[in-house]
This record gives structure tokens, C-alpha cells and sequence, in this order.
């Protein structure tokens, strides 16, 4: 056969990308989701996107979600890329989690204290029993029950485990935190990085890691001091005024994990924590990323380091989905010149092997 | 405070302390070239840590160590730079852990172990490198065969000979020795004794050994010192202290050899 | 397209990149870490390589983008559309006329210039990962010039197989200073890099490192004086133009072990055949 050199790349590509837009929009005969409807109905997906995307935006998110046909590694990707071209203009201040408007509070430490264990809307208590009702079309759930908003605070767990000095403080602040988004990672890796790594890190990866922590594998007796999930404001302080306003609202959900106690001869033990913020509703993640938070403090804390969740460099440079898909996917690039390599090489090699057997009867000694 | 003249290694005034232990109170001790010196004493006296301090490896909160480099000139050890400690390390110093395993790559053959610190300092040509390992594995009392092996093949005895082999490859003129026959059986330790003690006399290797066994230090060194919670209680010629022990605590280590 | 700068990156990431840039001119062979950004295509697909590029193209450029030594590849395609639509500079397939080539994993066959710039796309810009998987380590290794290591890898090659086996991204000392990996081109490609009269740039977007060879560079690969580091191509002429001396694409022909020969370089080979055309 006659060979006629590879071509017609670009025109592959344009058919590729027509296929896919046919895809993505499915059978014309069913209505196109909007992206209202993924905002509202997919809420925990856009929270999930916001979060691996690094980006608050729900609208954009969803946007996301329908442009991924639902892959929300794809769809975090479609953010962070966005993301890039953004102009920055300011740092807001930290949010004030203690001022968090709960939706949802719970401590596993104690039975009840003040403000109250809330459940909020949660899945924890659904039996998962697949609701055939939602797929016949128009469900609109009775309205749930309302109840006056509580004026009183709810304390943190902290502020009511720090009352007895029983519960390490939080660190004193050393300066400006570094920025992960305008710095690559270098090491050793401070908790202040360590957190805003995690905190975009992928939540399957996060879980597992957890989840061997409670395994044995670096485990450290975790308690849930606290999770909260609700609306807190955003503050900036634009030099101009010189005082802080507010901007909006975000939604959280905060993990607080009391862990192992630590002490020395010097110093009377206390219980140590673990740390976990997301956007959004998403337990999970903020859960998991608490556990592996205090896993990494293992060396800090001088504790055995071994397992997986306490090398920081493993986890850190392993978390983020975006890096590790486009790194995964990336083997099916063309490889065939470094392919080609090998197997030149390959075949000098079994050519030598075949002239030394050929020459002393035997396999070939190593050269000297 | 200063070094006697042609001390290889020098320290005074060493103390550290981990929390509220103290590991060294106020040791200093003199090393004279080509001699071997035991630092004894049962765990949690200090020597380990005294070992680790007096080799680079652990700052001390007080107190200084010098070493007599090859031209003569005196250096405090912790005053030097990262690259020349890390330099001196792979080439004038060497350290022989108690496992092996601690200071070998498993993963690469003998001869590439051995030739590591040759070609660390630029050796560039395979064929002598290749010889040069086949010779100190031959001097380790390893068979010459076995260059291309992988070290999980080895026994334990033979893996502390390759350490040593690794280490003694640039011809150091200290070694740092941890308890060199720990773990190893009583009659492939007398082997690997007596193979230090030859290589050591022969090169002229200066020796820092710690180990808890009398009888280790009675054979390979030359003087001894004694440690008690972290302070030097007697030091001497070894067979004299050994002999005849001055202080309670030399008598109470001799005289429970003895009776074991 | 609209409310993009130019080459999509906004000026003060371009800054940066260039700051990194600099600072790996100013000591070759050295990997200087910088903020990479993500970028419209995945981490690993050339992000590192397309960074760089954004960084120092200007609108009187002509850009040139191959993967595996060819334009058409998909992936060269997808790369040069980015720029044709991010930047609107010329685009060419031919080497002779292009000021700035991205590749990936080849190095033109045709000798580059001191008016042009090549860019290399890295996946991993670290020679020692393979053997010390930890960064911090094998940053301490770069500063201390550790390299023994490597070393004993090719010690062991030759020893296991009689010759080393490393046949892409061969580790080269640059400057006679720094370990550099030089991204997976065929060890061929090497001796390509020594003394070359362009600027050669390295971006690796994932792991977040540029490093360079500045114009005129001592670039060795490792070796042992007595086991010198040699060429591996595939012994046949171009079945297409006739080359001995480029390197080579097998192309399987049909399944009862038919194969031919082409060059990996297509802008080569048809220069090559266009030149013979005109002579007959």
C-alpha cells in the first residue's frame, strides 16, 4: 500500500467537537436542562465544583456542570481555567464562623450545649431507599415546619473546650499566609498552604486518606468537636475607607475535629484539632480534609510519621484532581517517538544478548 | 578551651538535653589519629547521642567540636556549611550504622553501592570502578561474585561487611561506628571484629565507637570512656580501666560481665 | 476573542513568567519554580510549554508547534489554534521560518538559529525523581551537586544490560553545573542541545518549573568515559525522502509484520522531497 503521510488532524478535531456538542445536548425531544435548575436541584455537584474549582460562584458552576455533561472533575477544571483570567483586587478578612447564620450545627463531644445540636437538611438520617417519586416529574415536597431564628450565639466547641485551657489554641498568626494561588508549593510546607491545598483537593481522595487514618494507619482518636454549615458575611477593607464593609454572603460548612491529646514534661496535655472548611454544603470534604489536616501535623506534633495521610508531600502533591487528571489522561497523547526509543534499544539489546550466545554458547555476561 | 595539637577530634563542654532529660553534661574527650575509642555505657547513658553530636549529626546545646582536616587546619564542626559537613561526610568521614539497611541502597547491586562514593566524587570510568568495588568487597571478605548481587540477598553479617566496605571506599580517616555487631550472631560477630579491627590498624583509620558490650570494646580499642547519665564517670587506656575500674560505676559494668 | 489579552495570559502572570525566565538564563540548567496558572488545556498537556510561549511571544512572531516532531498531530494542532486565537500571530509549519517552536518531545532536524527560541514542553522537570521521589531531597542534590546517585543508576544499567538503557529524557549536566532532565526527547535529539545558537526554554506548568539553556550552552549527557554515551535510531533510510541521519517513525503497514520507515520531522522530509522534486 501505498503510504500517504498522517493528516488531517485539525479536521478530526472540528468533528470531534461536533459529536461532543451533540452529546452533551443529548435527544432534542427532552427539554434542556437549565442552569437554574442545576443551581437549585444539584446544589451539593455546583458546591463540589465551587470548591475543587477554587471559585465561589454558583451560577458559573452550574454553567460548569451542564458544560461537562455532569463530570465534575471536568466541570472544577472549566472553573479554575476561568478562574486564571480573573483580576484580583482584594483580600476579604477571615469570615467569622462563631457569626456563621447556622442551618446546620452538631457536636459529637457532647450531648447537647448551648445553641443547640441542629440537624438541618441532612441525609444522615434518610434510610436509602430510592424515592420512585422523583422520577415521575413535578414533586413539590410539603413545606417543612419553621421555627423563630435563634437569637442566642452558639459558642464554638473551642470556645467551651478552651474555657478549661483542655484544647490547644489556635496558632498565633506569623505574618502574611502564603498564597497557593500565585506560588507554586514548596517545602517544608506550612499548615497555613497545607490547608488552602486541601481545601481545593479532591474530596474522593481526601475521604480515602481520612478514612485510612481511621484505620490505623496514623490515627489519631478524632472526635467531632463541631461542624456548622450556614451563611456568613465576607468583609474587605478597602484602604480608601479605611474601615471594613460588607460584600455578600457565602455559604460554609466548617469541620472542627478534637483529637489525640499532647503533652510533655513541660507542658500539661491538651486535646489537638483538625481543621476543615468548604464552600458550600459538603460535609464530607470538610470532614475528611479535618482528619488529614491533623494527620499531616503528625511530625510537628512529634508523632510517629509513616503512613500515607501523614507524608505531607504525598498528599500535597497529590490532591489536586486538576493536576493529577490532566497527568492521568495525558498518556493517551501521542508517545510513540519515545516509544520508538525503547524500542531500538531494545532490540540493539536482544541483538547483543543473540551474538554473545551465538559466540560463547551462553547468556551475555554483563560488560565490563 | 582549645584542642591539643594533632587531635584529630576534639569536644569540650558538650551539653544537650531532650525536655527535661539531660543526655550530655559537660563531655569532652580527644581523638588522636588512627586510634580507636569506645565510648560504653548501658542505654539512655548518652553515648548514642554523644556519637551523633560528635559526628555532624545533632547540634548541641552547648559546648564545641573540632576536626583536624587533612592540610592540618582545625574547623568547629558546627560553624561549618551544610555542603562542606555533607561533603566531609562522603569522603574523610564515614558512619557505620548498627543495621545496614540504614546506610545501604537495597535496590542497587554490591559493586554500586560500594562504587557510590567513588562516583560521588567524580570517578568516571566503569571498568576501574567496578574493580575497585570488587576489590574492597574482597578486602570485606566478600566473595568477588557477589558484585553484581542485589544486597537482599545477603545475610546480615555480610551486609554489615558491605556497609563497611561502602564507607571505607574513599579511605576516611574517621569512622563513626554505632554498635557495629549488634543484632548479629556471637560467632559472625567475632568474624566482623576481627575484620575491623585489621582493616582499622591497617589504613589507619581513627575509630569512635559506641557500644554497650565490654568485650567490643576490650578487642578493637585503644582507650575507652565511660558514660553514666550523660557524663563521662572515667576514661582511659582500655585495658587498664577495664582491669582495674576507678570509679563505682566502671566496677559495677566490669564486674557484671563477669558474672554473665 | 473578546475580553482576552493578548496570548490569553494578563500581563503581570506574563511578568512573572518572565521574571522566572530570567532567573533561569541567569543560571542554566537550574530549575526555578514559578506561579503556574491553569490554563485552558489540562495540566500535563503542554500547559508548562504554552505558559512559557504566552510569556515571551510577541505580535511579530511566527510560531511553530509540533508534538512527536510533526505540525499535524492533534495536540500541535490544538496548541497552534490557541495561539492563532489568542494572540492572532503567524503560524508556519516550516523551521527555517519560524522565531519561536514549542515542541514536544523532539528537536527539529533542521539546526536551529540564534534568532529563534524553542520551548519544551516537560512533564517532569526533575532528572532524580525517578530515583528520590521526595522534592525536598532531591532539591538539597541540586544545591550540593550531589549527582552520585544518577550515576549509580547507569552504573547498574550497564552492569544489568551491558549498556545503559535510558533511551528518552536522558539526563544531561548543563554548564557543567546542573543535572538538567531535558523532557522526553529520544537520547538521538541530545547532542542536538550542546553549543545550540538558540535559546532553549523548558516549562513544566504541572509541576510548576522553568529552567533553561541560554545560546552557545555546554549541554553533556552522562556517561562513563568507558561506556560513552551514544546515538540510537532505527537503522533504515526514510522510506519517503531517503534521510540516513533523522530519526524515524516506524509505521506498522499491515499485520503480518510489514513496517516502514518516515521521518519524525515532517516539515524535514518535505523539504527534503521538494528539494529532490525541483532537482529532477
Amino acid at each position: 500500500m501505498a503510504y500517504v503521510a498522517v493528516k488531517g488532524g485539525e479536521r478530526a478535531i472540528d468533528h470531534a467537537h461536533a459529536w461532543l456538542a451533540e452529546r452533551r445536548r443529548g435527544d432534542t425531544a427532552v427539554p434542556e436542562l437549565g442552569v437554574a435548575q442545576i443551581e437549585q436541584q444539584l446544589g451539593r455537584a455546583v458546591d463540589r465544583v465551587m470548591g475543587e474549582g477554587a471559585l465561589y460562584d454558583r451560577e458559573l458552576a452550574a454553567v460548569a456542570v451542564k458544560q461537562a455533561q455532569g463530570d465534575l472533575i471536568e466541570a472544577a477544571f472549566l472553573v479554575r481555567a476561568y478562574r486564571t483570567t480573573l483580576p484580583r483586587f482584594a483580600f476579604s478578612r477571615p469570615i467569622d464562623s462563631d457569626a456563621l447564620r447556622v442551618q446546620r450545627r452538631i457536636s459529637a463531644v457532647f450531648k447537647d450545649l448551648p445553641g443547640g445540636q441542629i440537624l438541618g437538611p441532612t441525609y444522615d438520617y434518610t434510610h436509602r431507599l430510592i424515592d420512585f417519586s422523583l422520577a415521575g416529574g413535578e414533586s413539590a415536597p410539603p413545606p417543612a415546619a419553621r421555627a423563630e431564628a435563634d437569637a442566642t450565639q452558639a459558642p464554638s466547641v473551642q470556645a467551651i473546650l478552651r474555657h478549661e485551657g483542655l484544647i490547644e489554641q489556635d496558632a498565633p498568626g506569623d505574618g502574611e499566609p502564603g498564597d497557593l494561588t500565585r506560588e507554586p508549593l514548596h517545602f517544608p510546607a506550612d499548615r497555613d498552604v497545607r490547608l488552602q491545598a486541601l481545601a481545593r483537593g479532591d474530596e474522593g481522595f481526601l475521604l480515602a486518606l481520612g478514612y485510612s487514618t481511621q484505620r490505623g494507619w496514623g490515627s489519631n482518636h478524632p472526635f467531632v468537636g463541631e461542624i456548622r454549615m450556614g451563611d456568613v458575611g465576607l468583609e474587605i477593607e478597602p484602604p480608601e475607607l479605611g474601615f471594613a464593609i460588607d460584600i455578600g454572603d457565602v455559604t460554609v460548612t466548617e469541620c472542627q475535629m478534637v483529637n489525640q491529646f499532647k503533652g510533655s514534661k513541660t507542658q500539661p496535655p491538651q486535646f489537638t484539632r483538625g481543621y476543615g472548611l468548604a464552600f458550600g454544603h459538603a460535609e464530607r470534604k470538610a470532614m475528611a480534609m479535618a482528619l488529614v489536616d491533623r494527620a499531616m501535623r503528625a511530625e510537628e506534633l512529634g508523632e510517629q510519621v509513616g503512613a500515607p495521610a501523614q507524608n505531607i508531600e504525598f498528599v500535597l502533591y497529590h490532591c489536586d484532581n486538576i493536576e493529577a487528571t490532566g497527568f492521568v489522561e495525558h498518556l493517551k497523547l501521542p508517545h510513540y517517538v519515545d516509544f520508538q526509543s525503547e524500542l531500538e534499544t531494545i532490540r540493539r539489546m536482544r541483538a547483543q544478548a543473540e551474538r554473545h550466545g551465538a559466540d560463547s554458547g551462553e547468556f551475555a555476561e554483563a560488560a565490563e | 578551651m582549645s584542642a591539643e595539637a594533632d587531635t584529630l577530634l576534639a569536644a569540650r563542654g558538650l551539653g544537650h538535653g531532650f525536655g527535661a532529660i539531660r543526655a550530655l553534661v559537660d563531655v569532652g574527650l580527644d581523638l588522636w589519629p588512627g586510634e580507636v575509642l569506645a565510648v560504653v555505657g548501658e542505654s539512655g547513658s548518652g553515648k548514642t547521642t554523644l556519637l551523633n553530636v560528635l559526628s555532624g549529626r545533632m547540634q548541641p546545646e552547648s559546648g564545641v567540636v573540632w576536626y583536624r582536616d587533612p592540610a592540618g587546619a582545625l574547623h568547629d564542626v558546627y560553624q561549618m556549611s551544610r555542603p562542606a559537613l555533607r561533603a566531609l561526610h562522603r569522603s574523610d568521614w564515614g558512619f557505620v550504622h548498627q543495621n545496614p539497611r540504614d546506610n545501604l541502597r537495597m535496590r542497587v547491586s554490591a559493586g554500586g553501592n560500594v562504587g557510590e562514593r567513588l562516583m560521588a566524587q567524580g570517578a568516571r570510568n566503569y571498568a576501574s570502578i567496578r574493580a575497585e568495588a570488587i576489590d574492597w568487597l574482597t578486602q570485606v571478605e566478600i566473595d568477588a561474585d557477589r558484585v553484581d548481587d542485589m544486597p537482599h540477598t545477603f545475610s546480615g553479617g555480610m551486609l554489615q561487611r558491605l556497609q563497611i566496605a561502602r564507607t571505607l571506599v574513599t579511605k576516611p580517616r574517621l569512622v563513626f561506628m554505632d554498635e557495629p555487631t549488634g543484632g548479629l550472631d556471637v560467632s559472625v560477630q567475632a568474624r566482623l571484629l576481627d575484620l575491623i579491627r585489621t582493616l582499622v590498624a591497617r589504613l589507619h583509620i581513627a575509630v569512635v565507637l559506641v557500644t554497650h558490650d565490654l568485650s567490643v570494646s576490650r578487642l578493637l580499642a585503644d582507650r575507652i570512656v565511660v558514660m553514666q547519665r550523660g557524663r563521662v564517670v572515667e576514661t582511659g587506656l582500655t585495658d587498664q580501666v577495664l582491669d582495674d575500674p576507678q570509679h563505682p560505676y566502671t566496677q559495677l559494668l566490669v564486674s557484671s560481665v563477669l558474672q554473665a | 476573542m473578546q475580553g482576552y489579552n493578548f496570548a490569553y495570559l494578563d500581563e503581570r502572570t506574563k511578568r512573572m513568567i518572565r521574571r522566572a525566565v530570567l532567573k533561569a538564563v541567569a543560571i542554566p540548567g537550574h530549575q526555578i519554580p514559578f506561579g503556574s496558572r491553569e490554563m485552558p488545556l489540562p495540566f500535563g498537556w503542554g500547559t508548562g510549554g504554552l505558559q512559557v510561549t504566552a510569556a515571551v511571544l510577541g505580535p511579530e512572531d511566527v510560531l511553530k508547534v509540533i508534538d512527536q516532531g510533526a505540525d499535524d498531530t492533534t495536540n500541535a494542532v490544538s496548541l497552534r489554534r490557541f495561539f492563532a486565537l489568542t494572540a492572532g500571530v503567524a503560524t508556519t509549519t516550516h523551521t527555517r521560518d519560524a522565531t519561536v517552536i514549542q515542541t514536544r518531545h523532539r528537536i527539529p532536524e533542521t539546526a536551529l538559529r540564534e534568532d529563534q527560541i524553542i520551548v519544551y514542553q516537560v512533564p517532569q522537570p526533575e532528572p532524580l525523581s525517578k530515583l528520590e521521589p521526595s522534592r525536598a531531597e532531591t532539591r538539597q542534590m541540586h544545591a550540593l551537586a550531589e549527582y552520585g546517585l544518577m550515576h549509580v543508576k547507569l552504573y547498574e544499567d550497564i552492569t544489568r544490560f551491558g549498556q545503559v538503557s535510558i533511551s528518552y529524557d536522558y539526563p544531561v549536566m548543563v554548564n557543567g553545573r546542573y543535572l538538567m532532565a531535558p523532557s522526553p526527547i529520544p537520547a538521538f535529539d541530545n547532542p542536538k542541545m550542546d553549543m545550540m545558537p538558540a535559546l532553549q526554554l523548558f516549562g513544566a506548568g504541572r509541576e510548576k518549573r522553568i529552567y533553561a539553556v541560554p545560546p552557545y550552552t555546554r549541554v553533556r549527557s552522562l556517561d562513563f568515559e568507558d561506556h560513552p554515551f551514544r546515538l540510537t535510531r532505527a537503522p533504515h533510510a526514510c522510506t519517503l525522502c531517503g534521510a540516513t541521519d533523522s530519526y524515524l517513525d516506524e509505521v506498522v503497514t499491515d499485520d503480518r509484520g510489514g513496517r516502514m520507515f518516515v521521518c519524525s520531522d515532517t516539515d524535514y522530509c518535505e523539504e527534503r522531497r521538494a528539494a529532490a522534486e525541483a532537482a529532477a
